[in-house]
């Protein structure tokens, strides 16, 4: 499953349990990140053990998508599965800023910044 | 009479290196138009890095004032885009001053009279509630409800970059209309000392 413009990717791979993001992120609110935020949570869905968030080369997000990902979060918390790991990178300053607060949200969740 | 919130003065950009950009009202819809929010975001860092020359380690410092600047200038613009006053003439701008020791963003543009008061609220609520406790309780309201704007823009700028943040409100009158604007005002101060 893929989304995919001239600005960013999004995609997961199911075989390895993972959704990566890549490029830059700016959509205009929650209707324009329906699809990302739909297909987080079919992934959560299907992978009952662990899922990996990889955000390695997602060099930029806006609010609106910090949202999205709190939102994706909290639905994980909720459903008390699957453990979510979370690995971004420290060449990307926003991430060692923001991504912290995920954790806020989930204590279970993994966060490794290579 | 202008009502200030927070961390507000104005400044003139005489003698101090700046950028300003002007988005005059179009019929170009906003969805268009949301593009050059990142790319005036994207620009400003950009522009910036001629200021800063080091070493590796500023080279570190610099990636960090880059990432701040195109963060906040997007969020300042998205916000200006999403709530103004579609009905009046009335450009958004936002000038970009650099000194020596901080940055210093504002961004002005029109405001629907009926939103202003809310506005105000949210203002209070920033400025006097602990900024943490106020994050999480905005993600798990966010969570709950499927709200169109998340409302975290400015949350971020203080919580995660260390941000200043001030409000001018003011209201002028154009060929017998009356416009309500806001300026809002964003201080970074600099890790490194900036050449100009």
């Amino acid at each position: 499953m893929e989304i995919k413009t001239e600005d960013y990717t999004v995609r997961y791979d199911e075989a390895t349990a993972t959704v990566s993001c890549a490029g830059s992120l700016r959509l205009s609110g929650m209707e324009e990140y329906a699809p990302i935020l739909h297909m987080l949570n079919e992934a959560a869905e299907q992978q009952t053990d662990a899922l990996n968030l990889d955000l390695r080369n997602l060099e930029f997000l806006n609010s609106s998508g910090i949202n999205v990902l709190s939102k994706f979060v909290i639905n994980v918390r909720q459903r008390k599965s699957p453990q979510v790991n979370v690995q971004g990178s420290k060449k990307i300053p926003w991430q060692g800023k923001s991504l912290k607060n995920l954790q806020r949200l989930l204590p279970t969740l993994e966060l490794s910044l290579e | 009479m202008a009502q200030i919130f927070g961390d507000y003065v104005d400044e003139q950009p005489t003698n101090v290196e700046h950028l300003i950009i002007g988005f005059s009202p179009t019929s170009i819809p906003l969805k268009q138009r949301w593009r050059n929010n990142g790319l005036s975001a994207d620009f400003l860092a950009d522009y910036l890095q001629t200021f800063f020359v080091g070493d590796d380690e500023e080279i570190n410092i610099r990636a960090e004032i880059k990432s701040a600047v195109s963060y906040i200038a997007n969020e300042l613009l998205e916000n200006a885009m999403k709530f103004s006053d579609d009905s009046v003439d009335y450009a958004t701008s936002i000038a970009f001053h650099l000194h020596k020791d901080c940055l210093t963003f504002y961004v002005r543009n029109s405001i629907p009279k009926q939103n202003v008061l809310k506005f105000h609220r949210f203002i209070e609520d920033l400025l006097t509630q602990d900024l943490s406790d106020l994050y999480i309780k905005q993600l798990e309201k966010n969570a709950m409800q499927d709200s169109a704007h998340s409302g975290l823009g400015f949350i971020t700028m203080i919580q995660d970059y260390g941000a200043l943040l001030g409000w001018k409100f003011d209201s002028l009158m154009k060929e017998e209309q009356e416009i309500n604007t806001v300026t809002t005002r964003v201080k970074l101060e600099l890790p490194v000392k900036a050449n100009v």
